[in-house]
């Protein structure tokens, strides 16, 4: 068990990180290879100024007209993501790792606040499902993997939740909550979660198209 | 382009020639449209109405003696005869230097003239049959549909796209087993296509290439009806090499485009786009428009790309008569200047145009317009004129002349003048 | 988790579709598909086909779905599962069937209007991957019978409506005539090398619309402008093989109507009130023979009116007095941002105006965009039943009293003429140009 344990938190972490960022890199820079060799002409459309116009409208609660539409999902969605990285960043347990394996450290968030966090994340998790099953046009859109991936996401902060409580089996639960953090980091480039990568990208190439060619809004 | 034939017995004194007196059209005509003028310079005509409502062309300040309802197209043919489509009671046909032809057809139009004092010839229609007419003659079978005419440089040819096979609307499967030709001298290819295009003449007439469609994916080039071997996604207008009769076209293949010749692909480089290509006039060089990559645009000379590169467009690419040199209108962020091999003139306009070469190659004229008043430019310098409408410069056959045609000019406003100078004496 | 309609679809028949999907093997398919995603499927098929979250978010943004109750499988990512992603994960393993169900969605259910790229929170462009659908469906030669009739007319005669050349010289004749009758200097200058203007047209008016380039010449007689109109191919800015997927089409007829525009010297096109025209000019066309922006610079008819206003070249003479509503093209707005042109010149010409809603970048397809309304009478009865939604926003404006629908596109006329009749709403659609004609001073 212990050896276990410490293949989680030390090769296993690091391998997790590295594929990751690895990961990353390679999917941003396989679709700039793309890119380049069929799809030269978007790289001549691209405008800063309105990349970043739509990016951030995007990246605003409320501000697109759709976001305002469907005020529920938009404000869980916003806190979903927000806590999303909070959490992981910011958990005080979270920041003992980061200083004993790299000896950087910064503010942390008091535990109980992370906690609301967590839940909130599991509670977010919940209404995506929900949503898909009870919304017939998400429904009809939802495939098996939409929901593993829902569970992926869900899974380190259930576990990690579990264990912080320390509740009944938490030495168990540390174990699945790293594993599954660690799991979760490596699915994120090679699933739809790498819309993390893309959505600056597609935004800032629609809202280049959008403000510089077509001079319209795109929100 | 059409040359003109004996240009050694214009008028190549030096000086100026006051043409007409444009005020005075004006004050003459309530209707006055744009003039024309020869290519020798000594004419200047306008379609005008009369008093009577009807309309005629005003020749140096004459009237042609035929009044009709309507007249348009006036142009000048090589050998400075004006002629326009004239229509009296519905019925049309073409007026050369005041003479209509006798037969008159439901329609003409398309005004083509063969190089020196060669036919006139246009495209007609009667009774839902379309031919081409030269001189008064037309083609001895009549077509369903026709488009596209050309001609070849003597006038002694002329070829149309027609259709050979008849379909119903809306019959999509009978369109695409071909349904269209090539009708040379009206006399049809024996193959059909599903689509002709572009088309060029050999120099003396004999042959014609084209592109075509062979289905609605493969594009190719057919000569004298013959399709090539290879088809390509798509291609441009084919021409002839002048030198040896081969047939050269832009064609898109797998990594962009290139230059084919007869069938094969013949440049190595691959561009963004390949618009337009010319051969000198000895067939030993090949000039083309081309991107070589997107949204930047050069000219590429037997394959060799001119270093500089224009963001807006080129167009008019000549050769020197003796294809050492390549001139063009380009445009870069949006003001036109013209180049020559890849330099470009230090100067911006709002519109230039086709670059004209001496006979002897060694100088380039060019007009030009900023700001609605035309200019003419020589070897990079604009002369001491200014016109409210000019024409192309033309350089004397020996090449130590040059005369410009131009309206208005720095003194009285409003007549037309032909000045003839001395290259050594240009008003720089 | 369903993969499947909830309702059963109805196959709709038609001869470009079934005859076409009859010539097709597994193979063939295969390898048709297989070549062209190769080719061209490039980042933008990967990056929005991979992105999609699944969210259904960019539902609301269809009429087709808001009009069809929610119906999951028109909303914008449900086209896009339907008829793409098989396509993609398969790698062009699917059936003739398949390709004939692709191709009426594609085609049919779709008018590229690209409303859902301003609901997707990632702007995922739908209309781009319909569009891909497109151009695999012309390249296995699976193409509804009318718009694929009206891609030849453009490969045959350089223009929509197999206008002849006589034809088309002899219409500007008559047009000119009849236009003289009122102002009796009028001229519609042809082949004037030099003007400044070119003024082009899409192959409906001479054909159907004349009255519009009479109407066009007035304006620009009044107006003094100095223009001109080619007396050859060339002159038609439309362009429906853009939306058959036939790019090489596209790339041939922008050229000429480009080359037109540069043999004529003129300095920048007009064009008249054409939405798709502009799309093809300002950003497709254009781009597929390498230029960035047009290479002649092209203003669209609102712009143009908008000028002439502003400069007070036009003025007008008695304000234009029934109320009216706009119509906000796709094309030209969401594609072109011309909505605040178009408020001034309606603002300028009419007494009365009523907003409909939503309006400018959000306002609602016509329902016959993107080429639906030339797939021909097959479809009408989906289209306008697709347009539910629209009935219901113009309802909404002709009860505030709009009386007039402006809609300064050709396909919008013809869309928001059959959705007016179906739903029988009291409206009458009308050009911009229409209303522009009626309120200027004419003796200027
Ligand atoms: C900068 C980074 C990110 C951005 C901009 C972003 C943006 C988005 C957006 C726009 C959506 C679409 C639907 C919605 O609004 O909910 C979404 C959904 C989602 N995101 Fe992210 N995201 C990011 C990172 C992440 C990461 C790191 C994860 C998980 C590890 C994640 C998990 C999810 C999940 C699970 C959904 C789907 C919700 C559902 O099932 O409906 N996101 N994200
Ligand atoms: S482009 Fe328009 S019609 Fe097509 S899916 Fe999107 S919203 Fe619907
Ligand atoms: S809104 Fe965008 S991400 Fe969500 S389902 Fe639609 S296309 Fe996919």
């Amino acid at each position: 068990m212990h050896a276990v344990f410490n293949f989680v938190r030390g090769p296993m972490a690091g391998i997790a990180f590295a594929v990751f960022i690895i990961g990353c890199l390679y999917q941003m820079a396989s679709m700039w290879r793309l890119a380049r060799k069929k799809d030269a002409v978007v790289f001549h459309y691209f405008s800063l100024f309105y990349a970043l116009r739509s990016i951030i409208h995007w990246m605003v609660p409320f501000a697109a007209l759709n976001m305002r539409r469907h005020p529920v999902m938009t404000g869980v969605t916003f806190v979903f993501h927000l806590c999303l990285f909070a959490v992981p960043f910011f958990l005080s347990s979270h920041a003992i790792l980061f200083k004993e394996s790299w000896d950087v450290s910064w503010a942390w968030l008091p535990d109980g606040i992370a906690d609301i966090m967590t839940l909130a994340v599991m509670g977010a998790c919940l209404f995506f499902l929900g949503r898909r099953i009870f919304l017939r046009e998400v429904r009809y859109l939802t495939t098996v993997s939409d929901v593993l991936i829902l569970f992926c996401v869900a899974l380190p902060f259930f576990s990690g939740f579990w264990a912080g409580q320390q509740w009944p089996g938490f030495p168990v639960m540390t174990l699945v909550h790293m594993i599954s953090g660690e799991i979760l980091l490596m699915l994120i480039p090679f699933t739809r979660l790498r819309h993390m990568l893309f959505f600056p990208v597609i935004r800032g190439y629609m809202g280049s198209e959008f403000g510089a060619v077509r001079r319209a809004r795109d929100w | 382009m059409a040359t003109s034939g004996d240009m050694s017995h214009w008028d190549w004194n030096i000086g100026k020639k006051v043409i007409a007196d444009l005020h005075q059209w004006r004050k003459s005509f309530e209707w006055l449209e744009e003039p024309y003028v020869s290519p020798d310079g000594e004419t200047i005509a306008a379609v005008v109405r009369t008093k009577d409502g009807m309309f005629s062309v005003c020749v140096n300040g004459d009237l042609w003696e035929t009044r009709s309802d309507k007249i348009w197209s006036l142009r000048f043919s090589p050998d400075n005869r004006p002629a326009a489509f004239v229509s009296n009671q519905g019925l049309w046909t073409i007026a050369v230097g005041g003479r209509p032809w006798l037969n008159t057809y439901e329609f003409v139009w398309d005004l083509h003239f063969g190089e020196g004092g060669g036919p006139v010839i246009v495209a007609a229609v009667n009774k839902g049959r379309y031919v081409a007419v030269s001189d008064g003659v037309p083609w001895s079978q009549g077509y369903s549909f026709m488009t596209g005419l050309v001609v070849s440089d003597d006038g002694g040819h002329s070829a149309a796209v027609v259709q050979s096979a008849a379909f119903n609307p809306g019959d999509i499967f009978a369109f695409q087993k071909g349904c269209y030709t090539v009708a040379v001298d009206g006399r049809p290819w024996d193959r059909s296509f599903v689509n002709v295009w572009e088309m060029s003449f050999n120099p003396d007439g004999t042959r014609l290439a084209a592109e075509v469609r062979t289905t609605l994916y493969d594009y190719t080039i057919a000569v004298d009806g013959r399709p090539w071997d290879r088809s390509f996604s798509s291609v441009w207008q084919p021409k002839f090499n002048p030198a040896d009769g081969s047939v050269t076209a832009p064609v898109k293949v797998k990594g962009g485009w290139t230059l084919a010749r007869d069938g094969e692909v013949f440049w190595d480089q691959r561009f963004c786009q390949l618009l337009h290509h010319y051969h000198s006039p000895d067939g030993s060089a090949v000039a083309a428009i081309v991107a070589p990559e997107f949204a930047r645009w050069s000219v590429a000379v037997n394959g060799l790309l001119w270093p500089k590169t224009f963001n807006h467009l080129i167009t008019d690419l000549t050769f020197s008569p003796d294809g050492k040199h390549v001139a063009c209108a380009a445009r870069k962020d949006g003001r036109w200047t013209i180049a020559v091999d890849g330099l470009c003139w230090d100067l911006a306009f709002d519109m230039a145009w086709t670059p004209v070469f001496s006979p002897d190659s060694c100088h380039v004229a060019a007009k030009v317009e900023k700001a609605g008043r035309f200019f003419i430019l020589v070897d990079g310098r604009p002369l001491k004129l200014e016109f409210a409408g000019a024409w192309n410069p033309v350089f004397s056959p020996d090449g130590c002349k040059l005369m410009i045609r131009g309206i208005g000019g720095s003194e009285k406003e409003l007549s037309y003048c032909r000045y003839v100078f001395d290259m050594s004496g240009l008003p720089v | 988790m369903t993969h499947r309609p909830e309702q059963p679809y109805e196959i709709i028949s038609d001869i470009g579709v079934e005859k076409g999907a009859e010539k097709l093997t597994p193979e063939r398919i295969r390898e048709v598909i297989r070549r062209y995603l190769e080719e061209e499927g490039g980042a933008r098929l990967r990056v929005y086909a991979d992105t999609c979250v699944h969210c259904g978010l960019c539902s609301d943004a269809c009429h087709f779905f808001l009009s069809n109750d929610r119906e999951p499988r028109f909303s914008p990512a449900g086209k896009v599962k339907q008829a793409l992603l098989p396509i993609l994960r398969k790698k062009g393993d699917v059936s003739a069937d398949f390709i004939k169900r692709a191709t009426e969605i594609a085609f049919t259910e779709c008018n590229l209007c690209r409303r859902c790229v301003m609901y997707c929170p990632f702007g995922i462009d739908v209309a781009y991957l319909m569009l891909f659908v497109r151009r695999l469906s012309h390249k296995l030669g699976v193409v509804p019978q009318y718009i694929q009739d009206t891609a030849h007319s453009h490969a045959a005669t350089m223009n929509q409506m197999w206008v002849r050349e006589d034809e088309w010289i002899d219409t500007l004749h008559w047009q000119e005539e009849e236009a003289r009758e009122e102002i009796p200097n009028l001229r519609i200058p042809l082949e004037k090398e030099g003007a400044e203007i070119f003024y082009s047209v899409i192959g409906p008016e001479p054909k159907f619309r004349a009255q519009l380039i009479y109407q066009a010449a007035v304006i620009m007689n009044v107006a003094g402008q100095d223009w001109t109109m080619p007396a050859t191919p060339g002159w038609d800015n439309s362009d429906m093989c853009m939306y058959t997927g036939d790019e090489e089409m596209v790339a041939r007829l922008k050229k000429k109507h480009f080359e037109t525009a540069m043999r004529l010297k003129t300095k920048r096109i007009v064009m008249g009130e054409c939405g798709h025209a502009f799309r093809s000019v300002h950003d497709v066309g254009n781009r597929f023979l390498g230029w960035k922006m047009a290479p002649v610079p092209v203003t669209h008819a609102i712009e143009f009116y908008s000028e002439l206003f502003q400069s007070r070249k036009l003025r007008v003479k008695r304000k234009y007095d029934i109320p009216v509503t706009l119509h906000d093209p796709c094309n030209v707005v969401r594609g072109g941002g011309l909505h605040e042109l178009a408020r001034y010149v309606i603002h300028e010409t009419c007494s009365r105006f009523v907003e409909m809603h939503p309006n400018r970048e959000h306002n609602y397809c016509c329902g016959a965009g993107g080429g639906v309304i030339n797939c021909g009478p097959p479809y009408t009865h989906k289209r306008v039943v697709g347009s539910r939604v629209k009935a219901e926003q113009l309802a909404e404006a002709a009860a505030k009293g709009a009386r007039v629908v402006i809609a300064p596109c050709h396909n919008c006329h013809g869309g928001l003429e059959d959705i007016i009749k179906h739903y029988g709403l009291d409206l009458e659609v009308k050009f911009l140009g229409d209303i522009v004609y009626a309120s200027i001073d004419k003796e200027g």
